[in-house]
């Protein structure tokens, strides 16, 4: 069991030391307004990426047909400007309506 | 500049914002419940998927590292899989710091609310207020909701079955769909590196380890301003 404490202990470190590295420098180090930009920038690419893949894949492989088209469903929803509950409640209910007619 | 007004600026608490996080917040509490069912379902004590989920707080890298303990993977292997699903934590609390406030307290507790949704909550924003309390609305929300699920999964069990019955792991992506479609959208500089990074990160997915896709698709922005400079 000390070995699942362990587990804990470093992922918890970790990943805070992670999340502070912001928080941190802000404030103490001038980044350079190209700097700035290139940030908020790699966050929107970075959340774009995990939109993908969360869409697309599931542990290195496809993830089949239903959560594929239900996120399709949402970006077709949120592009043309539907609200946001609209959005994730319709990729849901794509999703489940798929799976409950037997398409995984 | 405080006090004497009437209305608090401090958190300009908009209805739609608190309905959208409310609304994230009960897709990531069911998520949580099923973190703790299966947790438990798998031979691990109550206390790990609790305690995980306090300090750990991290969704995806809780999944994957609770997927190889009860796969027999061993302790490095847990930790290792989920550090490297977290790394991008690094790149999104730089991104949102100036919104987190400057108090050491709030720079202390509002690292630990950094996640994928916040950050996305918060740059869907247009002012420097906004975006304030969005960080903090959707990183308080997210984590007392996710943590109180977490301890009902694990406690109760698996009473809710199998969530992708109803649709939420298309979800997810559909909330970050929601909230970066529309920068995504108006900005051109943006997608120019989105999108091609995106479509890196999905050609390695099958070859290189969780987490790794993410990161390498931050390579789309050596293609960010590249039109703007063409066009200067």
């Amino acid at each position: 069991m000390s070995a699942t404490v362990a587990v804990v202990l470093v992922l918890a470190v970790g990943t805070y030391a992670f999340r502070l590295v912001g928080p941190a420098l802000h404030g103490r180090v001038e980044l350079p307004a190209r700097v700035q930009e290139l940030l908020s920038a790699g966050a929107v690419v970075l959340l774009v990426a995990l939109l993908a893949t969360g869409a697309l894949t599931e542990g290195g492989g496809l993830a089949g047909w239903a959560r594929p088209a239900g996120v399709l469903t949402a970006g077709a929803l949120a592009w043309r400007g539907a609200p946001f509950a609209v959005v994730v409640l319709g990729a849901a209910a794509t999703t489940a309506a798929l799976r409950a007619l037997g398409i995984t | 500049m405080r006090s004497a007004q009437r209305t608090p600026s401090l958190f300009p608490l908009d209805p739609e914002l608190l309905r959208d996080v409310s609304l994230v917040c009960l897709a990531g509490g069911i998520v949580g419940v099923s973190f703790g069912a299966i947790a438990v379902a798998g031979g691990l004590p109550v206390w790990v998927p609790v305690v995980m989920s306090l300090v750990v707080y991290a969704g995806s890298a809780q999944f994957s590292a609770v997927g190889v303990l009860l796969a027999g993977g061993g302790p490095v292997a847990a930790a290792a899989t989920g550090l490297l699903l977290n790394t991008r934590t690094a790149a999104f609390s730089l991104a949102v710091a100036e919104h987190i406030g400057r108090g050491r307290l709030a720079r202390l507790a509002g690292a630990h609310l950094v996640t994928d949704e916040t950050v996305a909550f918060t740059l869907a924003q247009h002012d420097p207020a906004r975006r304030r309390a969005a960080f903090w609305i959707s990183g308080l929300g997210m984590f007392a909701v996710w943590n109180a699920g977490v301890l009902v999964g694990a406690l109760a069990g698996s009473a809710l079955g199998d969530t992708a019955r109803y649709g939420l792991d298309a979800a997810f992506p559909a909330v970050l769909a929601a909230l970066v479609l529309p920068a995504l959208r108006k900005d051109a500089d943006v997608r120019r590196a989105a999108l091609p990074g995106a479509a890196l990160a999905l050609a390695v997915t099958p070859v290189v380890p969780a987490g790794v896709p993410v990161l390498l698709a931050l390579a789309g922005l050596v293609l960010h301003g590249r039109g703007r400079r063409r066009s200067a």
